[in-house]
C-alpha cells in the first residue's frame, strides 16, 4: 500500500481494508502521534466539502504534519484557466501527499497517473469517495463488533448516491443481506443488483419506509436531493415519505445503529439524535481516525 | 464494366478490408489513420453485397497491419473481413476481433468525465463484446455501442 494512491474502493484488497480498520482503532486510542513531522499534505478542493476537508486537515494536524491547499476552485489558478494537469504537476513538487476533491469524474485517477506523490481521492464527481466508504466500514465494525453476516438497510436516494454504491461494493465481501428502500425514481441501479446476484448476495427492494426496519443491524440513510426531480411537487411528496423519526425505532434491534454520510436535511428527524441508536455524529468523528490510518499507510509510517 | 472495375481496384500486394457496413466506413478510415498514409489505396462504399446488402471496401497496397491495430475496427465493423494479398492472390483470410482494452479511439460518453475536459488519451476496458460495452478507466462509467463516438 505504501506510495499507492487511493482513488477507488476497488484499488485496495479486503486485507488492505481490514488493516486500515485496525490501524484506525490505534488512532482512536491514541489520536495524537507525531508521525508526520516535517511532512506536507496538500488538500486541493476544486469544489467545497467542509466535512471531508476538515477531517483530513484534522487528521494531518493530529499527526504533526502541515497542510497547504485551497478550499474551492475560485481561490486557485483554475480561475486563470490552468488545467488540472498543470496544477497537479506543480503541487506535487510542494508536498508528500495530495488529497483532492474535484467535480469531474475520473479526475483523481488522472491525477494519480501524473503525480509524483500519492493521491487520495476525496470525491470525484458522482464517481468515488473511498475514504467515506472506509469510515462507514469502520463505523459498522465498531458498532456491530464484526462486518460479516449483517443486515443492512439503505434508504433514500439509491440511484445517484455514490456512498451507498461504494458501501454496497465493499460490504459485499462480508456476506451481508441488503434491503433497499427508495422511491421508484431513485431505485438502486441495475448494475449493482447484477453485481449482487452474481455473488449470490440476498437483497430486497421496498417502496415504503415501514416497520420492516426491525430486522436491521444498520440503517444507512441518504439525502433525497431536490435537483434529481423534474417535478417539484413530486420532490416534496417523496422527501417526506423517507424521513426517519424516533418512534419508528421503537421495536428495532438493540444493536441497530443509524448511519448517514451527512449533511442531512430533513431525512432524519432531530428527535432521533438523542436515541442511542443514532450514530451519524460519531460516524463523522470516525472519519478523522480512518483518515489518519489511510494517510499513515500510504506514507508508510506504520 | 464490372470486370473493368475489378481490374482497376485489384492490388498486387497488401490488405483488403471487406464487408464494412457503409455507416462505419469513415470511422474505419479514421481508426486506421488512412489519411496519414501515403500509399496507394482504393476506397469504395455503398457497393452491392450479397451478404450485407450494401458494403464498403478498403484496398491498401503494400501495407500489412498488426492484429492489435486492425482489431480496433471491430468496434465499428465487427463483421469486417481481412484478405491479405500477395502477388494478386489471397494468401490469408482473417476476421477482426474486439480487443480487451481500447486506448485512444473512443470518446467517453460521460460529459462529466475528466477525459472530456483535459487533454487525455482515453482508456477503456471492454466489458462486453457481443453488444459492445466499454468501461472508462477514469470515470468508471460505461459507454455502449449506441453512444460510441470515434475520436
Amino acid at each position: 500500500m505504501k506510495n499507492k494512491s487511493l482513488v477507488s474502493i476497488t484499488d485496495f484488497s479486503k486485507s488492505d481494508y481490514l488493516r486500515i480498520l485496525e490501524l484506525a482503532e490505534d488512532y482512536e486510542r491514541k489520536p495524537v502521534q507525531d508521525l508526520l513531522t516535517g511532512k506536507v499534505v496538500a488538500t486541493l478542493f476544486f469544489e467545497p466539502s467542509t466535512r471531508t476537508r476538515l477531517s483530513f486537515e484534522s487528521a494531518v494536524n493530529k499527526m504533526g504534519g502541515r497542510v497547504i491547499g485551497f478550499t474551492d476552485a475560485s481561490s486557485s489558478s483554475v480561475t486563470k484557466g490552468e488545467t488540472l494537469y498543470d496544477t497537479i504537476k506543480i503541487v506535487c513538487n510542494y508536498c508528500d501527499l495530495i488529497v483532492m476533491r474535484h467535480p469531474l469524474e475520473g479526475s483523481a485517477r488522472f491525477a494519480s497517473e501524473i503525480s509524483s506523490v500519492p493521491i487520495i481521492n476525496a470525491g470525484d464527481g458522482a464517481n468515488q469517495h473511498p475514504t467515506q466508504t472506509l469510515l462507514d466500514l469502520y463505523s459498522i465494525k465498531k458498532t456491530q463488533g464484526k462486518l460479516d453476516n449483517l443486515t443492512i438497510f439503505m434508504v433514500g436516494d439509491l440511484k445517484y448516491g455514490r456512498t451507498v454504491h461504494s458501501l454496497l461494493m465493499a460490504m459485499s465481501q462480508f456476506n451481508p443481506t441488503f434491503h433497499f428502500i427508495s422511491p421508484d425514481e431513485l431505485k438502486m441501479p441495475e448494475e449493482y443488483k447484477i453485481f449482487l446476484r452474481t455473488l449470490g448476495i440476498k437483497y430486497y427492494e421496498h417502496k415504503d419506509f415501514t416497520d420492516i426496519i426491525t430486522e436491521a443491524d444498520i440503517i444507512y440513510m441518504t439525502r433525497v436531493q431536490k435537483e434529481r426531480f423534474s417535478d417539484p411537487i413530486e420532490y416534496e411528496r417523496t422527501k417526506n415519505a423517507y424521513v426517519l423519526k424516533n418512534k419508528m425505532l421503537n421495536n428495532t434491534k438493540e444493536n441497530l445503529r443509524v448511519l448517514h454520510p451527512l449533511p442531512r436535511v430533513n431525512e432524519i428527524d432531530q428527535d432521533v439524535d438523542i436515541n442511542p441508536k443514532a450514530y451519524y455524529f460519531t460516524q463523522a468523528l470516525n472519519g478523522v481516525y480512518i483518515r489518519q490510518a489511510i494517510i499513515s499507510s500510504i506514507l508508510g509510517l506504520n | 464494366m464490372k470486370d473493368k472495375m475489378l481490374e482497376v481496384s485489384a492490388i498486387e500486394n497488401g490488405t483488403v478490408i471487406d464487408h464494412i457496413p457503409p455507416k462505419a466506413f469513415f470511422k474505419v478510415i479514421a481508426i486506421l489513420g488512412l489519411e496519414k498514409l501515403d500509399i496507394q489505396m482504393t476506397l469504395g462504399t455503398n457497393l452491392d453485397s450479397k451478404k450485407i446488402g450494401k458494403k464498403a471496401i478498403v484496398k491498401l497496397s503494400d501495407i500489412f497491419f498488426p492484429d492489435k491495430d486492425v482489431n480496433k475496427i471491430a468496434l465499428v465493423a465487427p463483421q469486417a473481413k481481412l484478405n491479405i494479398i500477395k502477388n494478386y492472390n489471397v494468401v490469408e483470410k482473417r476476421v477482426v476481433e474486439i480487443p480487451d482494452d481500447i486506448v485512444g479511439i473512443v470518446k467517453c460518453m460521460n460529459p462529466k468525465c475528466i477525459t472530456n475536459s483535459e487533454k487525455i488519451i482515453t482508456k477503456f476496458k471492454v466489458v462486453s463484446k457481443n453488444e459492445v460495452k466499454l468501461k472508462c478507466l477514469y470515470c468508471e462509467k460505461i459507454t455502449d455501442q449506441d453512444n460510441m463516438q470515434v475520436i
